[in-house]
């Protein structure tokens, strides 16, 4: 079934790269000069090299966190389900758009707020979508081709909706705390540390990413320790068997496609007081996820998270010290590679 | 009771050929008159969609009062006026396609109100071909720059080039020489890279590093130590969604050691001055188009603009005070259809037989005082290259205000001419 389905993911790949390319070409023409630039004077005009390179990783590993998140959604909803969702961006975006609600109706301490919408905005998500897995995916019997259809229905359903009635502006959520951390730096020539310029980051940048981490712990105890993520996996195996043996598909997928939705609101949820919620929010994390989902191989949780820290890495260090466009057509490289020649994904298996 | 009412094919189609007839009434009665009574139709190609939607919403509303106040003090040539709007989803693409759609589904009299540059630049060409007036409400310099065509004009809001290079003598002076420039990476950013270097290096100051940002970047610390060390001014420039996590991650970065830092409001166009993570910027300078606050001189016409439009002193929504206006730019919105107005009557506009009268018309005009149709401040009007000049205001954020603490002349926004569209045939 894995191997039916991916040559029919290709001309969705194969598009999602070509508007990369599109979009980025423009950027890419200041890349070739930067690059010489600071190749040949080795060292950056504003920071030096070793203090830049941990704030890249710093950066990098923010948008790791958030992105291991919402793709282990999207390879979660296609390992047990083999539907390829499409609309998962915006229950990314749906988060953060109620995660903006909450927290501008609950008064008092920002933290309030955040804790509320941390426990609010993923159920929101998860309702909205085990309501479109009754109402859309279950009436086409979750058809490969039809279920990308439908979720590509669902997309501009919730984009509209949100442009409706959250309005087109940026709207932030105030973090629950946010301390600037200067980080210190060890000069060997003068054997001393020091605070260079401009190198810190963000108590609450820190806790999005200790945050990812226990929450990505927490789903793997679950799906390899409960009897939930037993069922869900025996699913997943073999749906036929499955029902045989009295699991109630049906429900499991209603219950993963929503399990999938949350990750990705609850990953909203952990960015948006960095990043504001904004209607249009969804399209970078859907495109990300897919191709992190594409070099971890479809449903293998362990190729999510690494594949995740690859990508959102690279985009962070290769961005700061070469080009945001660099990186782009790295990643969108490194996407067709594998699916040449290892198209079940780096931690894939090859199922019958 | 056991009668059904199913529909069926046949009373489908008698009730929709009832309902035609019906809603072609009106119609028929309409064009039964003489034609001087029919309005005159405005295109508006709106970005309600796609990354420009925030403005495009206040665009929508600026447009909607000035219309509003047009009609009721009589329309143009006793015609009332009627917006066709179109949504244009911020693509240049799509805005040629929606000219089209103005010229020749609509039979609109003029085209009007696109913003962002790249659907100017896309839509332009399809106006010129269509012969449609059409009246950009965009900043970009393309129309001065003489890219362009007979029948796109810029006659309701200033010019990029005018802007920066009206910049540079008080950021020179007040702030520092050695600037660092952070700009969105395409044709608007490019403006404000190519003709800020310019006029500074006229005030003996340089700019030490051009930083240009992808336009749909997200995430902005990494940019920031590419600022050099001994830089006195940070001049930024940001468009689209992310613009608050920029301004915030600028503050983030710098720490309690910044530089002097001098933006264009279109960083934090539509966004709230006291969203948290903002109050670093107390004290650092902004360009405005027309003051976001009422000032302590406020005219009555931005009073009377403010009332019109349904704006409060802090530049929000009377009815949301978080729901922000892009004030900077939407009077552009206003005083264009004003123009529009004054060239049809000058021009004794009938129908789109006259559209070359009226853009000769306004070719004509030059000052342009200050009063309710023009309440950014006084302007004038260059006819040889299609675009209006006009007063420039700095402004310095105080206890999360921004306050007016410079006016410029208009004699600091120009320059020479770079074309003579007058002698284009139509």
């Amino acid at each position: 079934m894995v191997v039916g389905a991916v040559p029919r993911l290709l001309p969705g790949v194969v598009g999602f790269a070509e508007e990369i390319c599109i979009t980025l070409q423009a950027w890419s023409f200041g890349a070739a000069t930067r690059l010489r630039f600071q190749t040949l004077t080795g060292n950056d005009p504003g920071m030096e090299f070793g203090p830049h390179l941990l704030l890249a990783v710093l950066e990098g590993a923010v948008g790791a966190a958030v992105l291991a998140l919402t793709a282990l959604g999207l390879s979660l909803v296609f390992g047990v389900m083999r539907v390829v969702n499409v609309a998962h961006g915006e229950f990314y975006m749906l988060g953060a758009v109620v995660a903006w609600f909450v927290a501008s109706v609950i008064a008092g301490h920002p933290a309030l707020g955040f804790v509320a919408a941390l426990v609010i905005a993923p159920l929101a998500a998860a309702v909205v979508a085990m309501v479109a897995d009754r109402l859309v995916l279950k009436p086409v019997a979750y058809d490969p081709e039809a279920t990308i259809v439908g979720t590509i229905g669902i997309l501009y359903i919730l984009q509209q909706a949100a442009l409706m009635w959250f309005g087109p502006e940026a709207r932030p959520v105030e973090p629950p705390f946010n301390h600037r951390i200067a980080l210190p730096w060890y000069d060997w020539a003068a054997g001393e540390w020091f605070y260079p310029w401009g190198l810190s980051t963000t108590s609450y940048k820190l806790f999005v990413i200790a945050a990812a981490v226990v929450i990505l712990l927490a789903f793997w105890a679950v799906l390899t320790r409960s009897r939930i993520g037993l069922i869900m996996r025996a699913t997943q195996l073999d749906r036929e068997t499955a029902l045989a043996f009295g699991i109630p598909v049906g429900r499991v997928y209603s219950l993963v496609f929503g399990l999938g939705a949350g990750l990705a609101a609850l990953a909203a949820v952990l960015i948006v007081p960095i990043q504001q919620a904004h209607y249009l929010m969804g399209g970078d994390p859907l495109l990300l996820s897919f191709i992190v989902v594409i070099i971890g191989g479809l449903g293998s949780v362990r190729g999510t998270v690494v594949a995740a820290l690859l990508i959102g890495m690279s985009d962070g260090i290769i961005s700061v010290f070469l080009s945001p466009t660099l990186s782009k057509i790295l990643a969108t490289l490194l996407v067709a590679l594998v699916l040449v020649f290892r198209p079940q994904g780096l931690f894939g298996t090859r199922a019958a | 009771m056991t009668q059904s009412f199913k529909t069926n094919r046949r009373t489908l189609i008698k009730g929709a050929a009832a309902g035609g007839v019906l809603a072609a009434a009106p119609l028929v009665s309409r064009f039964a008159q003489a034609q001087s009574s029919a309005p005159i139709r405005i295109g508006f190609q709106q970005h309600v969609t796609g990354i420009g939607a925030a403005y495009g919403r206040w665009y929508g509303r600026t447009t909607d009062a000035a219309v509003k106040k047009i009609n009721d003090e009589g329309g143009i040539n006793g015609r009332m006026i009627e917006i066709i709007a179109e949504d244009d989803g911020t693509d240049p693409k799509r805005g040629a396609e929606v000219v089209g759609k103005f010229a020749s589904q609509h039979d609109c009299d003029v085209a009007f109100g696109t913003l962002f540059s790249h659907v100017v630049y896309g839509s332009a060409p399809a106006a010129g071909e269509l012969k449609l007036p059409y009246f950009v409400v965009s900043e970009g310099h393309h129309v001065a720059s003489g890219a362009l065509n007979r029948y796109t004009m810029q006659p309701g809001i200033t010019d990029v080039k005018s802007q920066v290079q009206a910049m540079a003598p008080y950021v020179a002076e007040n702030l520092g020489k050695k600037v660092t420039m952070i700009f969105p990476d395409f044709a608007f950013g490019h403006d404000h890279r190519d003709y800020f270097t310019a006029a500074i290096e006229a005030q003996g100051g340089e700019v030490l590093e051009h930083i240009a940002i992808p336009p749909t970047e997200t995430s902005f610390t990494k940019y920031f130590p590419k600022i050099p060390r001994e830089t006195e001014v940070v001049y930024h420039v940001m468009v689209g969604p992310a613009v608050l996590t920029f301004v915030k991650e600028m503050g983030e970065f710098f720490g309690p050691s910044k530089p002097a830092i001098f933006g264009f409001i279109d960083s934090l166009e539509a966004v709230d001055m006291t969203s948290p993570g903002l109050e670093f910027l107390d004290g650092t300078y902004f360009w405005e188009g027309m003051p976001r606050y009422a000032q302590a001189d406020q005219t009555e016409y931005d009073k009377a603009f403010r009332a019109a439009v349904g704006v409060d002193d802090n530049g929000a929504s009377v009815s949301d005070p978080r729901d922000v206006s892009t004030y900077a730019h939407m009077f552009g919105c206003w005083e264009t259809l004003h123009i529009i107005k004054a060239g049809m009557e000058a021009s004794d506009y009938a129908g789109p037989q006259d559209r070359a009268k009226l853009i000769e018309a306004i070719e004509a005009m030059t000052e342009l005082a200050e009063s309710f149709e023009h309440p950014q401040g006084p302007k004038l009007f260059n006819g040889k290259t299609h675009q209006v000049f006009g007063v420039q205001y700095i402004s310095k954020v105080e206890n999360g205000k921004l306050v007016k603490v410079h006016t410029t002349s208009i004699e600091d926004t120009q320059y020479p001419d770079e074309a003579d569209y007058t002698t284009m045939a139509f």
